[in-house]
């Protein structure tokens, strides 16, 4: 479900994250319209506008671990966590966390790929939050929700800055509460 | 120049949550896994704290983090000094034009990039990863922002290898770690 819709109507913080946001053709194929967030990062205030809303909003419901998914997930989560007082617990592609990993294959458009956790980062019961910089079909937060809810964690909401067509009107993904700052910026009359 | 040396207490709390996997990717290596640190809530903001400390209201306008651990610790330390945040990426993941700055690896190379215009000429940088070995990648982050004109106030980890000499491949720019692993 998007901000506007769940208490920030109007909020002018959200179209100045909006217009943070760069929009890159045809990367990385033809037709598709990047959502780069590195611009976001280049804009103090509205990086800052864009965690003070997720601390707002997760402050007060006893979340004890932000889940990160590589690599952008990595940009966004840890200030959350630090904010509310939570763990962070990054989730990485294959090979790269040192210890004893759990792993969730999930589809790509051709071919699958993999997210791996550390074996105790969260244990069983903890609440949790998910979040990455955008959501897209959702497969891979879907995965992330799969990693963590096999440890006996509860996934209490996914949450992204930018939610791409396919998943606008859904307000959960497997399930689980989604929650999303933005809308994918368009570029007028471009190709 | 080492955090360590000061005997803060903060710094053996840090320390002692950095958790050691052996032969890690491989044999005989020693690796310095920081997630056990991303667990501890305290641990974890004391560490972003010091560097604040140290580099808030010196007019730091960027801070440049190395993927992908660099992106753990730069932004929250961006963030409370006012900074922007620069990642600086493996190749083809950065969607705009970028430059690219190869490096030596122990069997073959790797290449880092920024996004052209991220940074501007006279901008001062600090540059963040989680750890300093040989210093390769740091470097190659140094020469990244002083192409486009930047100036390196700073190199900042969490964790340096001291007998890997790292510190002394960074072309005299000062190091700032908080803890050292022997």
């Amino acid at each position: 479900m998007f901000a506007a819709e769940n208490g920030l109507k109007g909020d002018p913080r959200l179209q100045a994250i909006s217009d943070a946001i760069r929009v890159v053709p045809h990367f990385p194929k033809q037709g598709i319209m990047f959502q780069d967030i590195t611009t976001l990062l280049l804009d103090h205030k509205a990086f800052k506008h864009t965690i003070d809303i997720f601390v707002d909003r997760y402050r007060d419901m006893d979340i004890s671990v932000i889940a990160g998914v590589e690599a952008r997930g990595f940009m966004f989560g840890p200030s959350i966590a630090l904010a509310i007082g939570a763990k962070f617990v990054p989730l990485r592609k294959p090979k790269k966390l040192p210890g004893e990993v759990i792993s969730e294959a999930y589809e790509l458009e051709y071919g699958t790929d993999c997210l791996e956790m550390h074996v105790g980062a969260v244990p069983a019961g903890e609440r949790v939050i998910v979040i990455d910089d955008l959501v897209a079909t959702g497969g891979t937060l879907s995965a992330a929700i799969r990693l963590l809810e096999r440890v006996g964690a509860q996934v209490v909401e996914c949450a992204c800055v930018i939610g791409l067509p396919e998943v606008k009107g859904q307000r959960r993904l497997n399930g689980k509460p989604l929650y999303i700052l933005v809308e994918p910026r368009e570029i007028d009359g471009c190709c | 120049m080492s955090a360590y040396r000061d005997k803060d207490p903060l710094i053996h709390g840090i320390q002692s949550k950095i958790r050691v996997v052996p032969n890690f990717p491989k044999p005989g290596i020693m690796f310095q896994d920081i997630t056990t640190l991303l667990l501890d809530p305290k641990a974890f903001k004391d560490t972003i704290d010091l560097f604040v400390e140290r580099y808030k209201g010196k007019n730091i306008s960027v801070v440049a983090g190395i993927e992908a651990r660099g992106f753990i610790f730069g932004p929250p330390i961006a963030l409370e000094i006012g900074a922007k945040f620069v990642p600086l990426r493996k190749p083809k993941k950065l969607p705009g034009k970028v430059i690219s700055e190869e490096y030596i690896l122990e069997y073959g190379k790797d290449c880092l990039e920024m996004h052209v215009g991220a940074v501007e000429p006279g901008e001062r940088a600090l540059v963040v990863d989680d750890l300093i070995a040989t210093g390769g990648t740091l470097c190659a982050a140094m020469q990244l922002l002083e192409r486009v004109g930047a100036e390196v106030v700073e190199c900042a980890c969490v964790i340096e290898l001291p007998d890997l000499k790292g510190r002394e491949r960074l072309n005299g720019k000062p190091l700032y770690v908080l803890v050292e692993s022997r």
